[in-house]
């Protein structure tokens, strides 16, 4: 049962800390309505950075809602690397009691906790809550690869091509599931691909 | 170089054998040295259990007369294990704040191997001054303890490549375990560079029904309270076919197909028992604990010349749970293995332990 695997992470989901002296937001596509479910106070919000990489078909919505809220900041990226970027940014600058939330897809949450781990943040301590589709992040354990939103199983490595079974072992470091040779004792007898993590 | 010598009852490994584990995969063990070889299974039929014991000097001969075990195939696997680097360095990876751990590795790899194999092995210190020898390897090296400048590598791949078996260090914090080094080249099916920083539970999770059974909780909570200068040490066993060190999942498309070639021919030849001897050490600097995995492959044909093991290996092999064997990767082969072995077993009574008669 994929649900008990133990070294796939729970999203518990987000929770405010009150007494943070600053929010970060990191959040992606649907991760927006995370956020505007928790609908923060106006103090907390005059505390809150929000980072937002918007995803079709509701990333302009989303954007309105966000700025709806009338955080200290709200910014908008134009993907994903200038995201991550800006939130090492951010964190290196960051003071003693500031707070990280991550909300969006797993792979996105993923690399948000490997930008915070290198920052010094104990990945436990940051709140994460899972949005969106279940597409995962893929590392080919044969050529190290990482294959992005792949929603297939199994699924084609973009790296070297072999045919990957998607297993649930998760790598926090790597941000990724691992993918194996599903043929490797067989070369062809892989199955077709099937629709597995939508 | 000739072929060794029999092992005498106390094991004490003069010569090396030149055997291959890839391509022509020439590696045998020498007719002296099959008593040497840790036969995992002490009872007829498989059972799991974390099976723990202190890790002291045991039967002379054996694979545990010494704690740091050197033998006639050091030179052949130290050869293979370049090769793999070579090939893909990721194998060794150390996260920065092991430093102070891998000075504590490297001090006790060196002391264990020269006290136990004077022959091979000096290590002499003065102060902080520090000079290795190494025979076999020719290797002849003075240098600071504590300043990895003085040092060729970093003092874990240095004296990891001059120590048969993988070797992974394990960060003790927060209750846990972090497998935060390792130089892993002869793994059995799992990946050091996707493992490195997970917790004990999560590097763990794939494997099958232990986690139901506590098995990894009662571990986990024993290994906390290890305390040094008193290891401990379990062996675990899977099988391989044709002696391959290296079946990592990242070569698997190079060794999987092996699995297909088994024929009722050729299986005593090319179906190995593959066991790793694994201890587990306090460090006393860093609080880590090292975590040798020192693998020994034996062929079935080589297995059967003990007539208890012949008689054993038959018998666990069936008892094995289904889960297991596919968590193994036996399937394809488990039943010609059997097949096999089966003229072996005359359906006498074996005795117990792990030891031959």
């Amino acid at each position: 049962m994929a649900a008990a695997f133990l070294s796939r992470p729970v999203y518990p989901g987000l929770a405010l800390v009150p007494q943070a002296r600053r929010h970060i937001f990191a959040l992606e596509g649907a991760g927006a309505g995370a956020l505007t479910d928790l609908a923060p106070d106006a103090g907390a919000l005059t505390r809150s950075d929000i980072l937002y990489l918007p995803r079709d078909p509701d990333g302009a919505a989303q954007a309105v809602a966000l700025a709806a809220l009338g955080a200290a900041s709200l910014w908008q990226a134009p993907d994903l690397a200038a995201l991550l970027s800006r939130l090492a940014g951010l964190l290196d600058g960051a003071r003693m009691g500031t707070r990280l939330y991550a909300a969006g897809s797993e792979g996105f949450i993923g690399q948000v906790l490997v930008v915070a781990e290198a920052a010094g943040i104990d990945p436990l301590s940051v709140a994460t809550e899972h949005r969106g589709n279940r597409a995962r992040r893929v590392q080919c354990v044969h050529c190290k690869t990482v294959a992005e939103e792949v929603t297939t199983q199994p699924c084609a490595c973009p790296g070297c091509g072999l045919t990957l079974f998607v297993r649930d072992h998760y790598s926090r470091r790597l941000g990724a599931f691992q993918g194996v040779c599903i043929d490797a004792e067989e070369p062809g007898s892989a199955p077709a691909a099937e629709e597995a993590f939508r | 170089m000739p072929p060794g010598s029999a092992t005498a009852a106390v094991h004490r490994p003069e010569t090396f054998l030149p055997g291959t584990f890839r391509d022509d995969f020439s590696y045998r063990n020498s007719p002296g040295n099959i008593p040497h070889f840790p036969f995992p299974f002490a009872e007829d039929s498989y059972r799991y259990s974390v099976n723990i014991e202190p890790h002291v000097p045991g039967r002379p001969g054996s694979a545990f007369e010494h704690l740091i075990d050197v033998d006639e195939h050091y030179l052949s696997e130290m050869a293979d294990r370049a090769r793999v680097l070579e090939e893909d360095p990721l194998r060794y990876q150390a996260l920065p704040h092991m430093m102070l751990a891998q000075w504590d590795v490297l001090e006790l790899l060196m002391e264990e191997q020269a006290r136990a194999y004077p022959h091979l092995f000096t290590l002499t210190k003065d102060g902080d001054r520090w000079r290795w020898i190494n025979r076999p390897m020719g290797i002849d090296d003075t240098f600071t303890f504590g300043d990895p400048a003085t040092l060729p590598r970093e003092p874990f791949d240095y004296i990891a490549r001059q120590t048969q078996g993988d070797h992974a260090i394990l960060d003790q914090r927060d209750g846990n375990l972090w497998m935060d080094a390792g130089m892993i080249t002869a793994q059995a099916d799992w990946s050091l560079d996707f493992d490195v920083g997970m917790s004990f539970h999560e590097w763990h999770a794939p494997v099958p029904l232990a986690h139901e059974m506590g098995v990894f909780d009662r571990a986990l909570k024993f290994l906390l309270n290890l305390r040094l200068g008193q290891p401990v040490r379990r062996l675990n066993w899977t099988m391989t076919i044709n002696p391959r060190l290296d079946t990592s999942p990242e070569r698997y498309p190079h060794w999987g197909p092996d699995r297909m070639t088994v024929t009722p021919q050729n299986a005593g030849r090319k179906v190995h028992l593959r066991v790793e001897l694994q201890s587990l050490w306090r460090l006393p600097r860093s609080n880590a604990i090292l975590f040798p995995i020192r693998g020994y492959l034996m062929s079935l044909d080589q297995i059967v010349t003990v007539p208890k093991w012949g008689r054993r290996l038959p018998r666990v092999l069936e008892s094995l749970p289904p889960e297991l064997v596919e968590y193994k990767g036996l399937s394809r082969y488990r039943q010609t293995a059997i097949d096999w072995l089966k003229p072996y077993d005359d359906g006498q009574p074996t005795s117990p332990g792990i030891f031959p008669d």
